[in-house]
């Protein structure tokens, strides 16, 4: 399903994307960025031109002798695998590298209640980071929190504002750990928004800090 | 498969496999790109016992992959780079990278490409190699070592004893260098 947006005003910065690239993000951090990508065809496009690059600094790098009998035994090995399929993808109402970690679209989400009408549905990835679901009622503000590390956010549906500005769907939101902020959902449609964490958020407010343990990130 | 002193194409080579499953093909890109495989995975830190049976899966990683190399997206080099990246991310860190959707490129799927699609893309990769090659060394490197991964700005900071401003800088540079280099060709 093509879900790209052009009104996508916040885009991943060059770290990131060189990052990714390299394959050294966190998969928590990855699949945020790849959803992104999914989305903005712009950043899509910056990323192909660094994987061009990789191909070059691959092809023009230092060569180590293989050992003996490596290719032989490579091509001993063709006979015995299959073709790797393209993963089959189905059309949901989400980007397919997010589909493929909620296993369906939004109506697969097992939402957890966090307070306010707030509802998080934590996603398993590898330990280094973590990402979650959160879906924000139209107008409620999120606790104001500040965090360890970075925290992405990318919004699905709706929008939000906070201190740095609005956020749309595509937009991708890059905070550091100097940034305390209260984001707030528009009015109209409730928010839903994809969030990577370095390290669990420390929330400000007396039940939010209490609620905190039950967030599992 | 191409008169002698012509350069190799590496898309004909990748094509063979992929149309034909021709195995002297294959032979010829593990030749090329498996010892390069294996150097840009020692330099990104990974012992070489495990270079040699990452790079060994990669190119058989390539050979169970042909059906899907398309040379209009991305050429033969770009594609074994990200195979390759995505074996160390498996052996080295057990993690996975998650793959954004295909661009819509507009394009049939069993369109084949033309020759004219064929020879741009081994003529676009060896632009851009030569591009590489003509940096002077220390910005070469840096680009180099954005690739090799797993090192952080902050810690080639401590290498090389620079600021982290100048190397984010000196980065940028190399980097549009490089794009300046591509648009003269």
């Amino acid at each position: 399903m093509n879900m790209h947006v052009t009104t996508i005003r916040h885009h991943l910065s060059d770290d990131l994307l060189a990052a990714y690239t390299s394959g050294d993000l966190p998969e928590a951090f990855g699949l945020v960025v790849a959803v992104h990508l999914s989305m903005c065809t712009d950043c899509h496009a910056r990323s192909m031109a660094l994987d061009v690059v990789g191909g070059a600094v691959l092809d023009t790098g230092d060569k180590v002798s293989m050992g003996e009998g490596a290719l032989g035994a490579a091509l001993a090995r063709l006979d015995a695998v299959a073709q790797l399929p393209r993963p089959a993808r189905k059309a949901h109402d989400v980007p397919a590298p997010l589909a493929d970690y909620i296993g369906g679209g939004l109506e697969a989400v097992k939402w957890k209640s966090v307070g306010k009408g707030v509802k998080q549905a934590v996603l398993r990835t590898d330990g280094a980071a973590s990402v979650r679901l959160l879906r924000i009622p139209a107008g409620v503000a999120v606790p104001d929190h500040g965090h360890k590390g970075q925290e992405l956010t990318l919004v699905l549906r709706g929008a939000f504002r906070d201190e740095t500005g609005r956020f749309g769907p595509g937009d991708l939101e890059i905070a550091s750990d100097d940034l305390e902020h209260v984001p707030v959902a528009e009015p109209g449609e409730d928010c839903i928004c994809l969030a990577a964490t370095e390290a669990p958020l420390r929330f400000k407010g007396l039940i939010p800090r209490i609620a905190q343990p039950f967030f599992r990130i | 498969m191409q008169a002698a002193g012509q350069q190799t194409n590496w898309t004909v080579l990748m094509l063979a496999v992929r149309d034909q499953g021709d195995r002297a093909a294959f032979a010829a890109l593990f030749n090329h790109f498996a010892p390069r495989v294996k150097g840009f995975l020692m330099k990104s830190g990974t012992p070489e016992a495990v270079a040699e049976d990452c790079a060994q899966d990669a190119m058989v990683t390539v050979w169970q992959k042909a059906h899907l190399f398309d040379p209009r997206k991305a050429g033969v080099s770009t594609w074994i780079f990200t195979i390759a990246r995505n074996r160390r991310i498996d052996a080295l860190r057990k993690s996975r990278r998650p793959e954004p959707e295909d661009l819509d490129w507009g394009l049939g799927d069993g369109e084949s490409p033309d020759q004219a699609d064929i020879y741009a893309a081994e003529e676009e990769a060896r632009e851009l190699g030569q591009a590489l090659k003509a940096l002077p060394a220390p910005q070469r490197a840096l680009i180099e070592r954005a690739y090799w991964g797993d090192r952080s700005q902050g810690e080639l900071a401590a290498e090389t004893g620079l600021p982290l401003g100048t190397i984010k800088s000196r980065i940028r540079l190399a980097l549009d260098r490089l794009r300046r280099e591509m648009v003269k060709e």
